[in-house]
């Protein structure tokens, strides 16, 4: 069980649930349902708390629900099936895998992590779309990722919230 | 430490390696992609997805929905005045047109007549707002909010009051998906006004649109308004599609790179009008089904 935020620090936290888990998928699915028209730059928060929780539980999310919820990111947004279960499998995978090295650091360089994750997150659907006869979006698609990155601080912070405990100093017990 | 560092005692079941769960999503996916893409096998699919996701994208479009109310209420009156202006001028000048337009439809049906042509079918329109953009970057489409329980069939072309906007492409219970016509792989057949030169119009990357695979020496000039030519089946001919911008001749190159700019306000969102299918289409169909019948009424008898 992870219990601290990270690894170096020493604030010990309460166990994750697993609805809340899914709850957390479930609202970054519906804030990526919002239509923003032409906006560029806004963050696919899925691939965001997907990665989140993949670093940070490893053993609790897996490609299933990455699998799941990238099949509705695709009917949602009318693209090709398969494009972003694809990218998402990736990624849950990548981040499962550098759990054990990015939870050593502190949230900022943590962010450093994530940025080429979640680019290579985009530059996965952007290679399936473009073999299958797609238009490059342009360079502004790639934006994203970085305020994803940018974000990873406040998100860390929202996401952890439930599993904080008020600090009470107990001089006779040694934690 | 993590937990993921230590190997679990085997009597602690965890399913199968990443590694190997990673394979096989990733080959289904995989496999998903191919159905879709190559065969389009995944409508369905898509369609039951979509129609339970249907409440919940309406429910997102509730913000959306909350700041454009509030932007029409904040909006000025002029502006409101302004508009309402243009409005009765506009109307006013098409009034003329729309006015001459009967008189000229008899004629027409009469001339028809007399010279023992097909009338032309009327065509049935459905009125439908535009929702929003679709979401996926790589295409040009919008969401519409008329589908299949308002009588909306996929390859109905759409328009606006200023032109040919593009065609709808997917059809949900409650919705559906338009292809605007700047859309890489969306083609119009058109006609050049001018001087009657038949071509295809493809869309272009930043909202524009190109004539593709014309000789360099072809007949266009800028500013040469273009309309839909009617031998698709798709739109109604003498539409109008859009106008050349520019038009580049290079002697290295054997086709002219020919720039042109939609004449509906394609990227903007509002009111479009959703035309029914062509009656003519279906006429092919039974054409071809009459003369493939004799054949297979031919075989049929050397059977016998």
């Amino acid at each position: 069980m992870n219990i601290q935020p990270t690894h170096s620090s020493r604030r010990i936290l309460l166990p994750v649930r697993q609805w809340f888990i899914l709850f957390s998928l479930a609202v970054a699915f519906f804030l990526n349902l919002i239509p923003v028209g032409g906006a560029i730059g806004l963050p696919d928060w899925v691939a965001l708390v997907l990665a989140f929780w993949g670093v940070r539980e490893p053993l609790r999310t897996g490609m299933g629900s990455a699998f799941v919820v990238g099949l509705m990111m695709d009917v949602a947004s009318g693209s090709v099936m398969g494009q972003h279960p694809l990218a998402y499998l990736m990624l849950s995978y990548a981040a499962g895998g550098l759990s054990r090295r990015i939870l050593w650091f502190p949230l900022g360089q943590q962010a450093l992590h994530i940025l080429p994750l979640l680019l290579a997150t985009q530059l996965v659907m952007v290679v399936t779309r473009l073999v299958g006869g797609a238009d490059f979006p342009g360079w502004g698609y790639f934006l994203g990722s970085f305020t994803g990155a940018l974000i990873w601080f406040p998100l860390t912070f929202v996401l952890l919230l439930p599993q904080y405990q008020p600090v009470e100093k107990d001089e006779n017990r040694p934690i | 430490m993590s937990v993921v560092g230590h190997q679990p005692p085997p009597f602690f079941k965890r399913g199968p390696a990443p590694l190997a769960r990673l394979v096989f999503f990733v080959i289904l996916s995989l496999a998903l992609l191919v159905l879709d893409l190559k065969y389009r096998y995944l409508e369905l699919v898509r369609q039951g997805v979509a129609t339970v996701l249907y409440p919940l994208q309406r429910a997102a479009y509730t913000p959306v929905d909350l700041y454009e109310q509030l932007g029409g209420y904040l909006s000025s009156l002029s502006a409101l005045q302004q508009e309402n202006d243009l409005l009765k001028r506009t109307e006013l000048e098409s009034a003329q047109w729309l006015l001459r337009q009967q008189h000229l439809e008899q004629e027409n049906r009469r001339l028809r007549e007399l010279l023992d042509m097909k009338a032309r079918q009327p065509v049935s329109s459905t009125l439908a707002d535009i929702l929003h953009a679709a979401r996926d970057p790589f295409s040009r489409r919008v969401i519409v909010d008329k589908g299949n329980q308002h009588g909306i069939a996929a390859g109905q072309a759409v328009v606006d009051e200023t032109g040919v906007l593009g065609q709808v492409t997917r059809v949900y219970p409650m919705q559906s998906e338009v292809t605007l016509i700047t859309d890489k792989n969306q083609a119009v057949p058109v006609q050049i006004v001018r001087n009657g030169l038949r071509t295809v119009l493809f869309g272009a990357s930043d909202g524009q649109l190109e004539l593709r695979f014309l000789a360099a020496n072809a007949d266009v000039q800028p500013g040469d308004q273009l309309i839909t030519s009617g031998l698709d089946g798709v739109y109604l001919p003498g539409l109008p599609v859009a106008k050349v911008l520019r038009v580049d001749r290079d002697a290295a190159y054997s086709f002219a790179r020919i720039v042109c700019e939609p004449s509906a306000g394609v990227e903007k969102h509002g009111q479009v009008l959703i035309l029914g299918l062509r009656e003519a289409l279906q006429q092919q169909v039974e054409e071809t089904e009459l003369r493939d019948k004799p054949v297979k009424g031919k075989r049929g008898r050397k059977k016998d």
